[in-house]
């Protein structure tokens, strides 16, 4: 296996982006950061690899479109999914474990406040027998909450918990766009909105856009000190149906989790929508209770949707560049509650 | 003023999907308020059947299935106090996993109750079914609350013909935002006017303008006025009908390269038999009526014929 390091990281989450859905306008400074992270030009980047959906813009072919942010003069040897940014990282790190290229581009973008957000997300589902009801995003992870509460697995105000710490350390993000802790009993006095969750325990709607570079062996090394080894990656995808899996427990974050090896991890970044769900992944993580959860303010203050995942790899590796942590988890998540959980452990080496 | 020009825009597409002979079954079952289960390998009773085993992976057969009661009890809930389009209920409802007399799964679906305060974990519910069914999992209207109902079981599988597929019409209701660039083009033609923008490192001007220079990804910055005569490039007689065509054929949709421009828009040619529309043909804009104006291209009515010797190849070629 060759080694792979995250080695650039850009961000950009807003409650409402004034542009189009394309988001080229968003796609250009990005790039630009990248570039001055690593010194190179667009013509260092072997491959590319974006993640949006047309659901999302409301428009067909909306990543056609994202590639002008590149331009392809020379022509650029370019992919795309249908999922978060942390996927097109998969595939990109897939393209250089081949040996077909040293470096590469992945980036995600979405306009969520286009549409309905949590309605649009109901075509992600079974199409026979969920989405003709619509069942929307806030509502499935209603479900789950209710089912951990029933089952004495955690309670609102673990709940409540989860969102105060993470307001709190998102005041210090200035991409977060809810922020602003205060303690969980002020938390607990606010009114329940889709019972049993509070408005405070749902992401709020996010659009935005991310890019992270990747880099192997010497090339990682001329960009940064202290690169951000990728140590371990694993994908693991649980059955779509909300009836006939245990909503308490997330079996693919942990086969993802005995995947990899998560000794020693300082920092983890997880990619939690809705707070019970951080509670799930930490159980199913096996994290210990040193381990800083979301320092970031994390996926419950600031959801772009196709980026979000993602992020969490770019905030976990800017811990380790800076030396705040020398080894850190990062989490995505995709599908309805905790369906499909990635994750990418990073390292750095003295 | 906005920065961006922005429309509602609805995308809408009724999904037409064949159906496997387990769900066929199921779905066959709810027309005739009947709830099709399947036993899976590990000895559980699932609704909806699954076509083939979680486990195991065999293909599910009609000795699978079961029938259940249409009674159960809720497992889980969620209340839903602002639904969303096309939702069981347009009011406040309740989504509650349901598992049915006779099952070992929960189903999804809404409870009609009139507040959070009328649903517990481990009520007693039954199906309301709709009186119009299709067979699709609309055939169950809700489940409603039934404290006094006593519990059912399983029973075997009815002799019935199974569906082969649903209709699930999609739509999905956006507020589109053009580009600033894009917005500054749509701006221009509702004042008669057409706006490029010029790419800054390589010069090439786009009209209607991009964001970011496609061959170089340099944002642009510089707008431009573009010429209201050009050249066709390329074209097509238009002979086959389909639908939501506006015009009757023969026509000649063409390529058209705006004098200063780089790139050439589509455009509909007229004022000249469509037998004579050639390549290098020099062509003006005619514009609707200006009370007809609004923020589209479509206020260019269409283009015609300057009557001026045609270009050169040369002139053409890099834009081909």
């Amino acid at each position: 296996m060759r080694d792979v390091a995250v080695v650039g990281f850009a961000q950009r989450q807003m409650p409402e982006f004034d542009g189009s859905p394309t988001c080229v306008e968003l796609l250009v400074p990005l790039f630009t950061e990248c570039y001055e992270q690593t010194g190179w030009s667009r013509r260092d980047i072997g491959f590319w690899c974006s993640g949006s959906s047309d659901y999302l813009a409301g428009r067909s072919f909306s990543f056609v479109s994202a590639v002008d942010a590149i331009g392809v003069i020379p022509p650029v040897n370019e992919s795309h999914v249908e999922m978060d940014l942390a996927w097109a990282l998969y595939e990109a790190w897939i393209k250089i474990q081949t040996g077909e290229v040293d470096t590469a581009l992945v980036y995600a973008f979405g306009k969520s406040s286009a549409g309905v957000l949590r309605r649009t997300l109901a075509l992600q589902l079974e199409p026979y027998t969920m989405t003709p009801l619509w069942p929307d995003t806030v509502s499935l992870a209603g479900l789950q909450a209710r089912a951990g509460i029933d089952a004495g697995i955690w309670d609102e105000r673990a709940m409540a918990e989860v969102a105060n710490r993470s307001l709190t350390d998102a005041e210090k993000n200035e991409y977060a766009v809810r922020k602003g802790g205060s303690s969980v009993e002020e938390l607990l006095a606010r009114p329940v909105y889709a019972d049993p969750l509070r408005k405070h325990d749902c992401s709020p709607v996010t659009d935005g856009a991310a890019a992270i570079v990747l880099a192997a062996d010497d090339r990682a090394r001329e960009v940064r000190d202290r690169p951000a080894w990728i140590d371990g990656l694993a994908h693991y995808v649980d059955p779509m149906s909300m009836g006939t899996r245990d909503l308490t427990r997330a079996p693919s974050a942990a086969r993802a989790a005995a995947a990899v090896d998560l000794d020693g991890v300082e920092i983890a970044e997880l990619h939690a929508p809705f707070s019970h769900q951080e509670l799930i992944l930490r159980s199913e993580l096996g994290l210990a209770d040193d381990v800083r959860i979301n320092p970031s303010g994390g996926a419950l203050t600031s959801n772009p949707m196709f980026s979000a995942g993602g992020i969490r790899i770019g905030e976990a590796a800017s811990r380790i560049w800076s030396g705040e942590a020398s080894k850190a988890v990062a989490h995505a998540t995709s599908g309805p509650a905790l369906q499909q959980n990635l994750l990418c452990v990073l390292e750095g080496r003295n | 003023m906005s920065r961006t020009l922005q429309a509602p825009v609805t995308v809408a597409f009724d999904y037409t999907r064949s159906v496997g002979p387990v769900l066929g079954r199921f779905f066959a079952g709810l027309r005739d308020r009947t709830l099709v289960a399947g036993r899976t390998s590990d000895g559980r009773v699932v609704l909806p059947p699954p076509e083939y085993d979680p486990v195991t992976h065999r293909q599910l057969t009609d000795a699978d299935l079961v029938e259940v009661a249409d009674t159960g009890t809720v497992t889980s809930w969620t209340w839903v106090p602002e639904p969303v389009k096309h939702q069981p209920f347009d009011r406040p409802f309740a989504f509650a996993l349901v598992t049915l007399d006779g099952a070992d799964a929960p189903l999804l679906h809404a409870l009609d109750v009139d507040s959070p305060d009328h649903v517990v974990t481990g009520m007693r519910v039954r199906v309301r079914w709709a009186e119009e069914r299709s067979g699709a999992i609309t055939d169950i209207e809700c489940f409603e609350p039934a404290d006094d109902l006593p519990g059912g079981r399983a029973t075997p599988l009815a002799d019935r013909e199974a569906t082969t597929g649903i209709v699930t019409p999609v739509s999905l209701d956006y507020l589109y935002a053009a580009s600033p660039e894009e917005s500054a083009f749509y701006r221009g033609l509702n004042e008669g006017r057409i706006l490029g923008q010029r790419c800054p490192s390589c010069g090439k001007v786009y009209v209607p303008p991009r964001s970011a220079c496609p061959a170089d990804g340099t944002p642009t910055a510089e707008e431009v006025e573009l010429s209201q005569t050009g050249t066709i490039t390329t074209f097509c007689i238009v002979n086959v009908p389909f639908l939501g065509q506006k015009i009757t054929p023969p026509y000649v949709s063409a390529y058209v390269l705006l004098d200063g421009a780089d790139i050439a828009i589509l455009h509909l040619i007229l004022g000249v038999p469509a037998d004579q529309v050639r390549m290098g043909m020099r062509v003006k804009a005619v514009w609707k009526p200006q009370e007809e104006w609004t923020y589209s291209l479509e206020n260019i009515d269409h283009f015609e014929p300057t009557g001026d010797p045609d270009a050169d190849f040369d002139t053409y070629k890099h834009h081909l």
